[in-house]
């Protein structure tokens, strides 16, 4: 018991690794599901107990040493409540879906590959919560490869139900692999100036040795920090869809097996988000990204046009999957938005949103699994009539739904209240104006469904349809009722958020 | 290419060079230049020359694909695991001073030699693996398993 305590932070990736392997080996004949879900399930108490115990250590800060290289020279793992937080949000997702994929997946996904299924899928689940932990800039950049190389083949096994799978597959290879690379590529610039790859240490490197040279001996240095900077900011967009490279996004998550698409959803661009405020706000620091650079600037009409565009891409869709894509685009425009605000309130609005709009969207894809299942698809006239006959699946996409909108008493009005207050704190009254509209349009959007769902008439002669099996309703419900727990009781989320937020701004010593 | 004689005399006589050759790479790669990913990629290139010569058939015989399938999780495997033996004798991840307590220095090259076969096997079959993959289908009277007409769910 000892030894796991004092090793969580390594073995919270290496479980889900080794197990993963050993899925593709033995995992035939229903046992690689019985595999994940007791990895998902030890990896989801594995974070919370890292949560609990960062949030109870004074310096805030958990350092793991790979190997016996001591911290600039070998990899060192660090947790922190920025990253404990976002590794909660990968293993509860990942717990929760493994649970429900069982017959999702089943259903979607040929007899023979399910080992390799399960095997991918704990993979994914590996480098995912390898990115949020690992304190070494190429390792993150190892971790979001077998994350990724993971997700493409994940999108692609829906072509049993769909073939358009495969090309969203290969667009979602070809810019993903555009997206890593560039971050490869920044993190070989600034390894060109500082000689190091740990954040701490580059951030360090950076801030006393880099920059007070710019104005004299070594000016060259500043457009290498630069170009480095550009190019891990543009590759990490990428990967995490801000708006205008979201091209891979809709067709990826419309096209892939449901529980592919909700584990894509609520954690893949979340950990891109993450990444992307590990690159601010630790390794090359505010002061350069925001102060020098503007690219605060960049970010918020990035967000901006985001979450308009992509509410008013999700009103026009037809296909209710690819319109949950697409408003997923516009909630990355929300969290892309709250951290580009540079405050504690903007930052904990991005933190706390990271956590409940996994829960919201997750519960939301599943639901449409559950169309997908009983229906083999989810157009919006096949969910006509539909609230009698699931009324369980139906209930849960409506709480989705609110959480989208950010009705009060969910989820989502907390990181909406922490979002427009960050905003109107740092002056830019049009952003706050940008969030109010954007929920407007969700509203819409989501009206749209709902009433289809609850006054559209089902024709007569189509079958009636039985609610969900168990172990796809369990999971659903249980994400439904957290983001409605989370959203009355907010107390725990915005703790350990603003804890994190400060402690990134430094306002926490 | 069967019928070429050189090609067939070629394929043949460079595989247990080839092969001798990738061993002294992987047993000498914590001393010298080289280790498991350069020696994994000349194992395989043995069976991939053999492969091209005499089809990929017959290379399967020798090396099926049930077994690089296995092979390559199982490199990994002793990779991570030559970790875990670390962390399960009370030091961190992959901190080798766990092999031999009395003596670090010695007990570095026995953990780098563990972790790079490891990465020798791993490599060794997924390059297998790669050229299974390209030939599949391509071979008269080895059909593309078919995933397409057993269609699964409601569609």
């Amino acid at each position: 018991m000892e030894l796991i305590h004092k090793n969580l932070p390594a073995l919270i990736v290496v479980l889900p690794l080794c197990m993963g392997l050993l899925t593709s080996i033995i995992g035939r004949r229903g046992l690689g599901w019985w595999m994940a879900m007791a990895t998902t399930g030890a990896v989801f108490a594995m974070s919370g107990q890292l949560l609990w115990n960062v949030m109870h250590d004074g310096a805030y800060q958990i350092t793991y040493q790979m190997g016996s290289w001591p911290a600039p020279f070998g990899i060192v793992y660090i947790v922190d409540p920025l990253n404990a937080s976002v590794l909660m949000v990968v293993s509860t997702i990942a717990a929760v879906l493994t649970l429900y994929a069982r017959k999702s997946v089943a259903s979607e996904i040929q007899k023979n590959r399910l080992h390799f299924f399960y095997a991918l899928w704990l993979f994914c689940t590996t480098g995912l919560l390898g990115i949020t932990i690992t304190g070494d800039a190429f390792n993150l950049y190892v971790l979001l490869e077998i994350s990724s190389l993971s997700t493409y083949t994940l999108v692609a096994l829906g072509r049993a139900r769909n073939r358009r799978a495969l090309t969203a597959a290969i667009n979602y290879l070809v810019l993903g692999s555009i997206g890593a690379n560039f971050y490869l590529l920044g993190i070989a610039y600034l390894y060109q100036v500082t000689g190091s790859l740990n954040m701490a240490d580059i951030h360090h490197i950076l801030v006393n040795q880099v920059f007070p040279t710019w104005g004299g001996d070594a000016p060259q240095y500043r457009t290498t920090v630069i170009v480095g900077f550009a190019f891990m900011a543009v590759g990490l967009s990428l990967k995490l869809a801000l708006f205008p490279l979201h091209g891979w996004l809709p067709n990826a998550y419309t096209y892939s097996p449901s529980a592919v698409s909700g584990l894509l959803a609520s954690t893949a661009t979340k950990v891109g988000a993450y990444a992307f405020i590990r690159v601010i706000f630790t390794i090359v620091g505010v002061d350069f990204a925001f102060g020098l650079l503007h690219t605060d600037t960049a970010l918020m009409v990035s967000a901006g046009a985001a979450i308009i565009i992509g509410a008013w891409l999700a009103l026009k869709q037809t296909n209710l999957k690819k319109m949950l894509a697409y408003s997923s685009i516009g909630q990355i425009g929300y969290i892309t938005l709250g951290f580009s605000l540079n405050n504690v309130n903007g930052l904990t609005a991005s933190i706390i949103h990271l956590f409940n709009h996994a829960l919201t969207k997750g519960s939301m894809f599943m639901a449409l699994g559950v169309v997908v299942y009983r229906l083999g698809n989810a157009r919006i006239t096949d969910v006509r009539g539909l609230g009698r006959q699931l009324p369980v699946t139906m209930g849960v996409f409506v709480v989705g739904g609110l959480g989208l909108i950010g009705v009060p008493l969910t989820a989502g009005f907390i990181s909406k209240w922490y979002l427009v207050t960050g905003a109107i704190q740092a002056g830019r009254y049009e952003m706050a104006a940008v969030v109010l509209v954007g929920s407007i349009l969700a509203l819409m959007y989501v009206w749209r469904v709902v009433e289809q769902i609850y006054f559209g008439k089902r024709d007569e002669n189509a079958p009636k349809l039985r609610e969900a099996p168990l172990t796809m309703l369990v999971p659903m419900v249980l994400l439904a009722a957290a983001s409605i727990y989370f959203g009355i009781d907010a107390r725990a989320t915005s703790w350990v958020s603003q804890t994190a937020a400060e402690l990134l701004l430094g306002v926490k010593l | 290419m069967k019928d070429n004689v050189l090609m067939r005399v070629a394929a043949r006589w460079n595989m247990p060079f080839l092969i001798i050759f990738a061993l002294y790479t992987q047993t000498h790669g914590e001393l010298g230049p080289g280790g498991g990913f350069q020696a994994g990629v000349m194992i395989a290139a043995a069976f991939i020359v053999y492969g091209m010569v005499f089809g990929a058939a017959d290379m399967q015989r020798i090396v099926p694909r049930w077994l690089t399938d296995i092979l390559a999780a199982l490199g990994v495997l002793i990779y991570a695991g030559t970790g875990i033996y670390c962390l399960t004798q009370g030091y961190a991840f992959l901190d080798y001073t766990a092999i031999i307590p009395s003596n670090p220095g010695g007990a570095e090259p026995w953990g780098m030699v563990s972790v790079e076969w490891g990465v020798g096997i791993t490599v060794a079959s997924v390059m297998m693996t790669i050229f299974n993959e390209i030939t599949e289908g391509t071979l008269p009277g080895q059909e593309h398993e078919s995933h397409d007409t057993e269609m699964v769910g409601k569609a």
